[in-house]
């Protein structure tokens, strides 16, 4: 085994466990899951090409592991308790203005986004803004977009409808859009 | 303009083109929603703003893995 691989492995663990809690919101399974994809990762060192990074090939492998482990725990895949409330958006609707649907406080400017992808500080603040992200919401959101699942996966792993993802996605992007406006385009445009 | 905004907001509101936005990314939208959408967004500066966040958001987080 090269050690320098292990150690590089090493380096993502708290990136995996992060996104591990964020789906699983079980911070013992968690660290269980992201044991076993370590572990998976160095015994399948030689399935590392290099062609992507060692971080997306981990995500790779943690998808596996994460999806086992929700077969695993079949009792309650999706915390019930919130379930419903996820699903319904009618907390949402005070961002448009009745009886028309216009926004309310409609979308700033945020200027050239793109740079914030090349700051650190930036997933930081994406970090905090998922942890505020109701349960399943942010469990559903983080296999869609992070894990890269197809929406009928997801639905079939989680057993609910494809309206309830519909609803559930929806809500994620309207909040961390919020979110991301709120403390890190309009903060940004403020120091600039 | 402000007219023209009006008759679209009935035939698609904002909170309706945000809808077809998000689902967009999940499937592709049947002909009737999506020229609704494309209707909307040539007219309202707010949810073309909002559409371009949108597919910023999917890239930040392929970018969160990557």
């Amino acid at each position: 085994m090269d050690p320098e691989f292990g150690k590089e492995l090493e380096r993502q663990r708290s990136y995996l466990l992060r996104v591990a809690r964020l789906q699983l919101r079980d911070a013992a399974l968690a660290e269980d899951v992201v044991q076993d994809t370590l572990a998976a990762a160095l015994t399948a060192q030689g399935g590392f090409t290099g062609k992507s990074t060692v971080k997306t090939w981990l995500t790779g492998i943690l998808k596996h592991k994460i999806i086992d482990a929700i077969r695993r725990k079949q009792r309650e895949p999706l915390l019930a308790s919130t379930f419903d409330d996820e699903c319904d958006i009618e907390d949402l609707d005070g961002l448009f203005k009745a009886p028309f649907g216009a926004w309310d406080s409609p979308p700033a400017e945020w200027g050239d986004p793109e740079q914030a992808l090349n700051r650190s500080q930036f997933f930081d603040i994406m970090d905090f803004c998922l942890e505020k992200l109701p349960p399943n919401t942010a469990r559903v959101f983080m296999m869609r977009e992070v894990m890269g699942l197809e929406s009928d996966e997801i639905c079939k792993e989680l057993a609910i409808t494809a309206n309830n993802l519909w609803v559930i996605l929806y809500r994620a992007r309207m909040s961390l859009r919020e979110c991301l406006e709120q403390n890190w385009f309009k903060e940004s445009g403020a120091r600039a | 303009m402000n007219l023209l905004k009006r008759a679209l907001g009935h035939i698609l509101s904002c909170k309706d083109a945000t809808h077809l936005v998000s689902r967009m990314q999940e499937r592709e939208l049947g002909v009737f929603s999506r020229w609704a959408l494309r209707l909307h967004l040539a007219a309202c500066e707010a949810c073309t703003r909002f559409e371009q966040q949108m597919r910023f958001l999917r890239e930040a987080m392929h970018r969160y893995r990557d």
